[in-house]
């Protein structure tokens, strides 16, 4: 039981490293629900199954789709991170992964 | 600079947390409050799920204040995105076919599933939040099916008033037959049975449709609103 | 629950909820993107979450539902702290749509979602409206002459 949390545990952080670093808007969007399903697991093994109930219906499935939606207006939805060389390069010079600012995010359509 | 700023915050807020949950024993809760509720709550409301009681019998006032929160946060962001749809706006394809025969499959057995965790919500786990999310899930997919139809604002927002409407009258009944504001009223009845613990499942139902209403109106404003060009 | 091998499990919980908190507080504190931060501060929600719920947690005790009978009564976890993270993750979504629904406003009007170049944009609209020029102080990079110099911090 407790490897499993510690599994848990670090899954989530990385998921929410993830959020945090990742280029693609939509896969932070993945990795927050992530976070959010390993939540609704441990609220489980912490006894609370109402909670758990609560935070996968809506952490997980709710708090997704009402931002989904926010990128599909947003024309931010992309499943390939289509990142230029520009792009990368500040990037790399930056060190931590923080996109500066989209370069394609204010243009693109759906 | 901007970095190392952060930096110390981070490091800062870390510190300020380990303090707190050092003092914190994990396992062994000093339950105060705890003990007498696991130990009154199936007598005094009747409800088998202790959490549904804590909820809404003995914070029940608590939970008319998040309702009105979750009320201020969709007709906020209604007044934001505002509707202006234009009629002869670029209109969007549906969702093709395994989305459209999903969406129909799903309505009612996602009605269902979501009506049977609001009306057990003081038996088992589950209630009017989940259920009600569950119920404006049943009733968004079908929009995600065939975009343009649409939901009926002000059928929605009629079926939002009346629940919260029913859950401060249930409230006042309570205040009027005696007790306080959101008194549970009615026979307890048996521990564990559907029909039991008074108007709990009354007020539950009360949020439950007043969630999923707030929540399907909210989710269709934010899919109707115009994409960027 | 206790005989098993295995970590520590009250310092991996509470260290996960304080990584998840922190990891948050940087996310809203560095990120450039909006709806980044919306992101951020959902995930310095569930750390907060996590570590209200922890502090109900009793060893070999079960959840607060009567299944059968009134047995376990004396031995159930703390349903206060269960009931308030309930009412939490509720209006968190209600604020997270909120937030949404402020992004697409803002993406509307000012046709960018970086609030560095949105900072600039509101400081230009502000200036534009009080009737006065752009304050320039001697000390400021030259951003108008050197090409590439702006770019550097701020790409448009």
């Amino acid at each position: 039981m407790n490897w499993l949390v510690l599994l848990i545990v670090i899954v989530m952080l990385a998921a929410a490293i993830a959020v945090l670093s990742l280029r693609n808007l939509l896969g932070a969007l993945a990795a927050a629900s992530v976070v959010s399903l390993g939540l609704s697991v441990l609220f489980v093994i912490l006894r609370a199954p109402d909670v758990a109930m609560t935070e996968a219906a809506v952490g997980t499935g709710l708090s997704g789709v009402v931002m989904a939606m926010g990128l599909r207006r947003l024309g931010l939805w992309r499943v390939e991170a289509t990142s230029s060389e520009a792009g990368a390069e500040a990037e790399r010079r930056l060190g931590l992964a923080q996109p500066v600012t989209d370069p394609e995010g204010e243009r693109h359509d759906v | 600079m901007y970095r190392v700023t952060s930096l110390l915050f981070a490091v800062g807020l870390t510190v300020l947390l380990f303090a707190l949950v050092s003092h914190l024993d994990f396992g062994h809760a000093p339950m105060v409050v705890g003990e007498s509720v696991n130990r009154l709550a199936a007598e005094q409301t009747g409800a088998a799920n202790f959490v549904t009681a804590v909820v809404l019998g003995y914070r029940g006032i608590d939970t008319l204040g998040e309702l009105a929160i979750l009320f201020a946060a969709a007709t906020a962001a209604g007044l934001v995105l505002g509707h202006k749809r234009s009629e002869n706006s670029r209109r969007e394809a549906d969702g093709g076919a395994i989305l459209i025969y999903g969406a129909d499959l799903f309505f009612p057995l996602l009605l269902v599933v979501g009506l049977y965790i609001i009306l057990h919500g003081h038996l088992t786990p589950g209630g009017g939040f989940q259920g009600g999310v569950i119920l404006a899930a049943a009733f968004f997919v079908p929009v995600l099916a065939r975009p343009g139809g649409g939901l009926n604002h002000r059928a929605l927002s009629i079926v939002e008033g009346l629940a919260g409407a029913s859950f401060i009258v249930i409230g006042l009944w309570g205040l009027w037959g005696g007790g306080e504001f959101l008194q549970p009223m009615l026979d307890k009845g048996t521990l564990g049975e559907l029909v039991s613990a008074g108007t709990l499942p009354l007020l539950y139902l009360a949020v439950g449709l007043k969630v999923g209403a707030e929540l399907a109106g909210l989710l269709t404003t934010i899919a109707e609103t115009e994409a960027n060009e | 629950m206790m005989d098993l091998s295995g970590p520590d499990l009250g310092m991996v919980l509470y260290g996960g909820a304080v990584a998840l908190a922190v990891i948050g507080a940087i996310g809203v504190a560095t990120a450039t993107h909006l709806v980044r931060i919306v992101l951020a501060i959902a995930l310095l929600e569930a750390g907060a979450n996590l570590l209200l719920l922890l502090s109900a947690y009793r060893f070999d005790a079960i959840a607060p539902i009567i299944v059968t009978g009134r047995e376990g009564v004396d031995s159930m976890v703390d349903p206060v702290p269960q009931a308030m993270v309930l009412t939490a993750i509720v209006i968190g979504v209600g604020i997270q749509a909120f937030a949404m629904s402020t992004v697409l406003k803002v993406h509307k009007v000012y046709a960018t979602l970086d609030v560095r170049v949105l900072l600039k944009k509101m400081e230009q609209e502000i200036d534009a409206q009080a009737g006065v020029e752009p304050v320039s102080s001697p000390q400021a990079p030259d951003r108008a002459g050197i090409p590439g110099a702006a770019a550097k911090n701020v790409e448009f």
